[in-house]
């Protein structure tokens, strides 16, 4: 086959030693990036730019380097997930709600290992459909207008019930409180700033890496101060490390949950504008419809860690698709990898895969290579990160809030964000003394802010007719998904009380 | 440690390279968006070209400080770092359009020293390769006859540059109230020209750069280039829109300012910089691969280009209501 011969030339070009050097290069850096809160993959790959242009790289090799950040990184924001109920990065957030509670029952190494194998399998199958379905898939993200990504969008609110709290009304309050955040900022469609109140640091709405950081690292360090607790307690607290191997049985109970949720997570990171953080929560949400049957998610299913990790991973390899068939990127980072690709002088777009093979074949197989290394090294790393929990409080929650400031001001040059940062952190530690849910804060500011674009959009083309919203099988279709992900747990919710998230919630 | 290496590689080439009287010691390029845009490749692509051709000492560091459309950043230089000799701010037809329409709050061009330009991204519109619409003039007719008919996508917000170039075609071609147009603000011209192949919208404005892959794909037709003469290149084989009879000119500069406080030497070495960038070969290259024209100025003449524009912007919001 003509594909597998080029992917052949790609292996080629990928395995020189200096190649492979820079891939390994590449993950380690990225998974250590990506666990840092606040610093995600695009972030590190844009800090990284400098490092390629630096070394003088020709474009593959630049390219294989930053991939594997970018690979690497969607392995990475995981950890601090796990082992701090701190999301490294906007995909990981749903990492948090199984993850974090495993380690909590002292199964940190496993939850660990087992989103690390979930990991691999998303990321795998995803380069795999990359090579095989890329000019395909590319169709479908054309049938995907402003009415089609409402739809879309409108799915995923409507399948957010119940999946962080057991307090239905909690959840869509903090879901709605993401909404209102969602709208600060000049509105595209107007060019008129909401809720700016004159200030210029709002024009551009509220960056939810600051929202994540503040929500979750700050108001837990707000929680920690407040509690004063010192030594003895800090031993009380300490969390047993378990077992670094997951066991066969345990994998063998989660192969379903990652397949599904790597077919999900790909086609979310096919479409331009939905990306990884989407393709993790439809992941995980799917899985929790499919699979929940004990009601044992939220509270440390390893089915609940697969499923999102799986996910996310394969939604990145899916964001390569619209990026290296169209040159439209289908997520942040890969808007930066475009723009690196147009600094190297390599016009991406549709001819992309005609006029550079080598690059593109060569990314690909760098990809494979860096996938696998990833697997290697993180398998292994496990018995070290775990480690983290070993460090008691009082010296672990500074390091958390320095991180916190000094990545937050490294994106962003402002000081500014890291007054918002703060303020989220007391907005985050009041609604944990409320017992709201955080995670559906920010899905109400990553989501809401793209719902409500689309909307806009699908009515000015239509002229404000809201049977255009229908027009399409397709948006029918997924409307139909929304209705029933939305009612049918009212319908049956009431026999099964939602279990809780987890108990450290509320205090 | 590379951050070292780098720091010491950078302290040694600036001793060794001299003929200034000023040689800034950190150069630094702000790109007042997030990594990926516009603003982040001029930055990205003039440093690295001036790295190459050791203009600066070791490498020109790049700091993403977006938000307010440009606005931070400006705010930023002109209250915090008024007097910094080693910064340069990448700039184009946005920051003189928000600037124009009092986008920036409380910020004025005069605060800052325009330095020069690196080439123009004219304007196009495109429809989808297989749209039975061929020239411009059969767009606007099609606007005329119904204005709901036709939905224009484009990357900027609503009053932004990609909005404006279409105004203005149509404003020439005698459509008397533009407000009737219907713009479709996308986040970015590629999202745009997705949404051109996928039949959501009927017409695309945008920048060269943004469409050239669809257009040596064949996905896209460009009915009309917003240039005073034909581009060179990929582009030659499509009319202007001046050829058909709406002139009008759609220019997306591409440049620089430095802080309003720099010292002469400052100012004097970056305008040469610049100039010595946009003159050589590794730019003109990347200007061919990126669908950028030639435009070239620097001090003040820039100045005064940049005036100009902002001025013509204003008379234009205020026509068609976007600004009192």
């Amino acid at each position: 086959m003509d594909v597998l011969a080029s992917l052949a030339d790609g292996f080629a070009i990928a395995l020189t030693w200096e190649n492979l050097g820079l891939a390994l290069l590449g993950c380690f850096l990225g998974t250590i990036i990506g666990a840092l809160p606040g610093l995600g993959p695009s972030n590190g790959v844009a800090i990284l730019i400098p490092l390629a242009f630096t070394l003088g790289l020709p474009p593959t090799p630049a390219l294989i380097l930053l991939t594997s950040v970018y690979y690497g990184a969607m392995y990475g924001g995981r950890i601090s997930s796990i082992l701090l109920n701190i999301p490294g990065d906007e995909p990981a957030l749903m990492t948090t709600l199984d993850g974090y509670p495993m380690a909590r029952q002292g199964r940190a190494g496993e939850a660990l290992a087992l989103s690390g194998i979930a990991s691999f399998v998303g990321a795998f199958f995803a380069t795999w459909g990359l090579v095989f379905l890329a000019p395909q898939l590319v169709r479908v993200a054309l049938l995907f207008g402003p009415a089609e990504y409402f739809a879309l969008f409108t799915l995923a609110f409507a399948t957010l019930g119940g999946i962080a709290s057991r307090n239905q009304a909690k959840a869509a309050f903090a879901a709605a409180l993401g909404l209102g955040i969602a709208t600060i900022g000049v509105d595209g469609q107007t060019g008129v700033p909401r809720f700016s109140f004159g200030e210029v640091h709002l024009y551009d709405g509220i960056d939810f890496l600051v929202a994540i950081v503040g929500l979750f690292a700050l108001s837990e360090v707000f929680v920690f101060l407040e509690s004063h607790r010192g030594d003895a307690d800090a031993a009380a607290d300490k969390m047993k490390i378990g077992r670094v191997i997951p066991s066969l049985n345990i994998l063998r109970r989660t192969t379903g949950a990652m397949s599904r949720s790597t077919v999900i997570g790909f086609i979310c990171g096919v479409l331009p504008g939905a990306g990884a953080s989407l393709g993790s929560f439809m992941a995980y949400s799917l899985e929790k419809r499919v699979s929940d049957k004990n009601k044992t998610f939220g509270t440390g299913d390893p089915r609940g860690i697969a499923a999102p990790e799986a996910g996310n991973n394969a939604a990145a390899g899916g964001a390569l698709v619209p990026m290296l068939a169209l040159g439209v990127p289908g997520s942040g980072t890969t808007a930066v990898l475009l723009a690196m690709l147009l600094a190297l002088n390599i016009t991406p777009g549709p001819l992309l895969f005609q006029q550079n093979p080598d690059v593109v074949w060569g990314l690909i197989a760098a990809l494979f290579i860096g996938n696998v290394m990833l697997l290697l090294m993180n398998i292994p790393l496990v018995s070290l990160f775990v480690r983290v929990l070993l460090i008691p409080p009082k010296y672990l929650m500074p390091a958390v809030a320095m991180i916190s400031f000094v990545g937050i001001y490294g994106i962003s040059g402002s000081t500014f964000d890291l007054m918002v940062m703060v303020g989220f952190g007391v907005i985050g530690w009041v609604l944990r003394k409320l017992d709201v849910p955080l995670v559906p804060v920010i899905l109400g500011v990553l989501l809401g802010d793209q719902m409500e674009k689309n909307l806009r959009r699908a009515m000015t083309i239509s002229d404000g007719d809201w049977t255009a919203l229908f027009a399409s099988p397709l948006a029918i279709g997924l409307w139909a998904f929304a209705i029933i992900g939305f009612v049918a747990p009212i319908l049956f919710g009431r026999f099964f009380r939602m279990k809780h998230r987890e108990e450290d919630v509320g205090d | 440690m590379k951050k070292l290496i780098g720091l010491a590689a950078a302290f040694t080439l600036a001793s060794s390279i001299s003929g200034f009287a000023f040689e800034p010691t950190n150069p630094e390029c702000i790109a007042p968006a997030n990594p990926g845009g516009g603003w982040d490749f001029t930055c990205r692509q003039v440093g690295k070209t001036m790295q190459d051709l050791d203009l600066v000492p070791g490498t020109v560091q790049v700091t993403n400080l977006a938000g307010g459309g440009g606005g931070v950043a400006y705010a930023e230089v002109a209250n915090k770092r008024a007097d910094d000799n080693n910064l340069i701010v990448a700039a184009s037809s946005a920051t003189a359009t928000r600037l124009a329409q009092g986008a920036y709050p409380g910020n004025t061009m005069d605060e800052m020293r325009w330095l020069g330009a690196v080439g123009a991204d004219y304007g196009i519109v495109a429809v989808a390769a297989d749209s039975e619409i061929n020239t411009l003039p059969e767009l606007m007719d099609k606007i005329k006859a119904d204005a709901t008919s036709v939905s224009i996508a484009g990357g900027s917000a609503v009053g932004g540059w990609d909005h404006l170039k279409v105004l203005l075609a149509a404003k020439k071609s005698g459509i008397d109230d533009v407000r009737t147009i219907k713009y479709v603000a996308f986040d970015g011209g590629g999202e745009a020209v997705t949404q051109l192949l996928a039949g959501s919208v009927q017409a695309f404005t945008g920048d060269a750069s943004e469409a050239k892959g669809f257009v040596d794909s064949g996905d896209i037709k460009v009915i009309a280039v917003l240039a005073p003469e034909r581009l060179e290149g990929d582009f030659s084989s499509f009319p202007t829109a001046k050829e058909q009879g709406i002139d009008v000119i759609g220019a997306n500069w591409r440049g620089f300012y430095g802080p309003g406080k720099m010292s002469e030497e400052a100012y004097d070495f970056w305008t040469d910089a610049i100039a010595k960038t946009y003159a050589s070969d590794e730019w003109k290259e990347a200007m061919a691969q990126n669908g950028l024209a030639p435009l070239d100025m620097t001090g003040d003449e820039f100045q005064a280009f940049v005036a100009d524009s902002v001025a013509n912007i204003t008379d234009l919001s205020k026509q068609i209501g976007l600004i009192q």
